[in-house]
């Protein structure tokens, strides 16, 4: 299974731990909300948890935070046992999902809530400094007193993030941060999220559903479904190498052809459809013969010609579909044997062999190497 | 029809209750307060301030309405605060509903009926009776302030309780986790988050119950007996026994009057404390 360490990268070589689960289980009545969690979070990292509602990602931080206890298992912040300590003295700040900031307070004294409540108590004059670094920030300088009903959601995020990172925490929780903001808003703040983390070296733990929010950000991905990991590895890795058909689904979208493996060989198995066809492919992760299995191939490692090309492999499709994207063009193509799959081809192609119509006949192939087989789960 | 004639229309039984039990009423007592009374009771017409120059004669029944008032007030925001806090923060949602009903249950009974068993409960037989049990002996209940207090507080509850219940039940319960997650412990965050922000359902109940206490006299006359009591009961006495109209007609005025002003001061407080809201941190 997945040991969930950390594993460096070359930039953050040497880091050290700041937070870790060690077998963490949470129960809720008949609900196993997280199962057997094992991870480490190094400093500095910004480590998202991916997976659809009802997974677990949410229990996870807030195991995290302090507000729930976990049924069984550890969890570490610096090194030390805090199953038990009061979300009040954890070093630990959230950026709640809808912000949760306090409605009778402003904009500056939200901020400096946190600041506000340390003892022995700071100055005056120092909360004061620290707010208006974290408005800077922020990029809310001057408003201060505004009040925080009064401000736009992109605003309020920022508040909200304000208040969190002025108390500099070991770790940064955010959960669902950018749900309630607009499409357009929310890759402004991605990309500002990300600025303000690589600054600040806070570590970052992000929860999400989106899948883009957690590959353009993160530095690693934790994938999560009914309670548990199923793996943790940088985005590449999870792109590259998924460990099965889920993550594959998970992240990014994939064309699935379901049978079962044969000819497991090392680094190369096949997928033996049910009509008995077989599809040949990398094996990235262990394939057990005879065991349900998919072959996995990207949409946009399929080739779409109208003249078979010489290599073998070819299949004979009709399209279905046609979605001009600008920079691709997204196809639904239908092959007799296949079924449906999808296939996203670069402008530049398009060019040079024409755009294809819905009923064009055509040739679609892909290497065998970029398609990879994986465990159903 | 127009958007006017409708609004008039929509508007028409409530202005003409307004016109009728009120304002009619009120200037029918402002004239009476000027005149005389009758030889046989009643009102004779005239313009006099001598009623409002005889108020003196009742100054006990303003003073005990103007302590008793408020002390009640806060009585029972003292013990509803608790009681709303509970229902709304802490108890289990499966039995809130339940709870609920049994604050508002008694009240479904007549006040009148509610006021004897606090005759019993206060009286010779009742707690004086089991202190003198235990060896406290000469303990009087009733027929003192105290006893109006414990009945206009327990009588005034529920208008204490519902607002403040509405106000914190309302409350977003992610404040309280913001609040713990940076760094309040629970006390504080009660203090800074839950407090300030359940005052507008403070200055909903206070006024409420404020009000009808300042026109109360069930309660004193049946708790009080006859030794504390309120200007309702002076008016009771002067309307009804003494018939005398002009007379209570001015004490009715300067009741009003006295009710406007403290209202009228209170809304203004409230209202100012509003507008800084962050200055209520009271920390």
């Amino acid at each position: 299974m997945d040991d969930g360490g950390y594993k460096p990268g070359a930039s953050k070589s040497q880091a050290k731990i700041v937070a870790e689960l060690r077998g963490v289980s949470k129960r809720f009545g008949e609900v196993l909300a997280a199962d057997d969690l094992n991870l480490a979070i190094g400093e500095g990292e910004f480590l998202s948890f991916l997976g659809p509602s009802g997974c677990g990602k949410t229990t996870a931080l807030r195991m995290l935070a302090g507000f729930e206890t976990p049924t069984s298992g550890e969890v570490l912040l610096d090194g030390k046992v805090v199953n038990d300590l009061e979300p009040h003295r954890r070093p630990v700040n959230m950026v709640f999902q809808h912000y949760a900031l306090f409605p009778h307070l402003t904009v500056e004294r939200n901020i400096g809530y946190g600041l506000k409540q340390q003892r022995p108590k700071l100055p005056a004059a120092e909360i004061e400094r620290k707010v208006r670094e974290a408005l800077e920030i922020v990029r809310l300088e001057g408003f201060e007193n505004r009040r925080v009903w009064e401000m736009s959601g992109g605003q309020q995020q920022r508040v909200a993030l304000a208040r969190a990172i002025v108390n500099e925490p070991k770790l940064l929780l955010l959960d669902e941060p950018m749900a309630a903001l607009d499409r357009k808003l929310r890759k402004e703040m991605q990309i500002e999220l990300q600025n303000i983390q690589r600054r600040l070296g806070i570590t970052f733990v992000l929860v999400t559903h989106d899948q883009e929010e957690a590959l353009s950000m993160s530095d690693r991905i934790c994938i999560m479904r009914d309670g548990r990991i199923v793996q943790t590895g940088t985005p590449r890795e999870l792109y590259d190498r998924p460990r099965n058909r889920y993550v594959a689904g998970f992240v990014g979208t994939s064309n699935f052809f379901d049978g079962k493996a044969t000819n497991v060989n090392g680094t190369r198995a096949e997928v033996t459809l049910p009509n008995g066809m077989r599809l040949a492919g990398q094996a990235v992760s262990e394939i057990v013969p005879g065991r349900d299995a998919s072959l996995s191939v990207r949409p946009e490692q399929i080739r779409l010609e109208r003249a078979a090309s010489a290599k073998d492999g070819n299949l004979e499709v009709t399209v279905l579909n046609r979605i001009f994207l600008g920079e691709h063009t997204e196809y639904l193509v239908e092959n007799q044997s296949l079924g449906e799959f999808m296939v996203l081809t670069p402008r530049q192609a398009e060019l040079s062999d024409g755009p294809f119509n819905a009923g064009d006949v055509l040739y679609a192939s892909w290497d065998a190497d970029s398609a990879l087989v994986l465990d159903r789960d | 029809m127009t958007q006017r004639g409708r609004n008039l229309v929509l508007l028409a039984p409530a202005g003409a209750w307004f016109l009728v039990m009120l304002v009619v009423p009120l200037t029918v007592v402002l004239i009476f307060s000027f005149g005389e009374r009758g030889a046989a009771g009643g009102y004779v017409p005239a313009f006099t301030l001598d009623q409002y120059a005889n108020l003196p004669a009742r100054w006990t029944a303003f003073k005990n309405t103007l302590i008793l008032a408020p002390v009640g007030t806060l009585a029972a925001l003292l013990i509803a605060y608790p009681l709303a806090y509970f229902l709304a923060v802490r108890a289990d949602p499966k039995w809130k509903t339940l709870l609920l009903v049994l604050v508002i249950v008694p009240f479904w009974t007549s006040i009148l009926i509610r006021s004897y068993a606090w005759i019993f409960i206060l009286g010779g037989r009742g707690i004086p009776a089991l202190l003198d049990w235990i060896g406290i002996g000469g303990v009087r209940l009733i027929n003192t302030p105290f006893s109006v207090l414990v009945g206009i507080a327990y009588g005034y509850l529920p208008l204490m309780v519902f607002p403040i219940f509405v106000n914190l039940d309302r409350l977003d319960k992610r404040l309280l986790e913001a609040s713990s997650d940076l760094g309040a412990p629970p006390w504080r965050t009660f203090l800074q988050v839950t407090l300030p922000m359940s005052l507008p359902g403070v200055a909903t109940g206070c006024l409420l119950v404020f009000i009808l206490l300042m026109g109360e006299f069930l309660i004193p006359a049946l708790l009080g007996g006859g030794k504390v009591f309120f200007v309702g009961n002076a008016l009771v006495d002067l309307f009804l026994q003494s018939r005398n109209w002009a007379f209570g007609s001015a004490v009715a005025a300067t009741l009003v009057a006295i009710m406007l002003v403290t209202v009228t001061a209170y809304m203004r407080l409230i209202r100012r404390l509003g507008a800084q809201r962050e200055d209520v941190s009271l920390m």
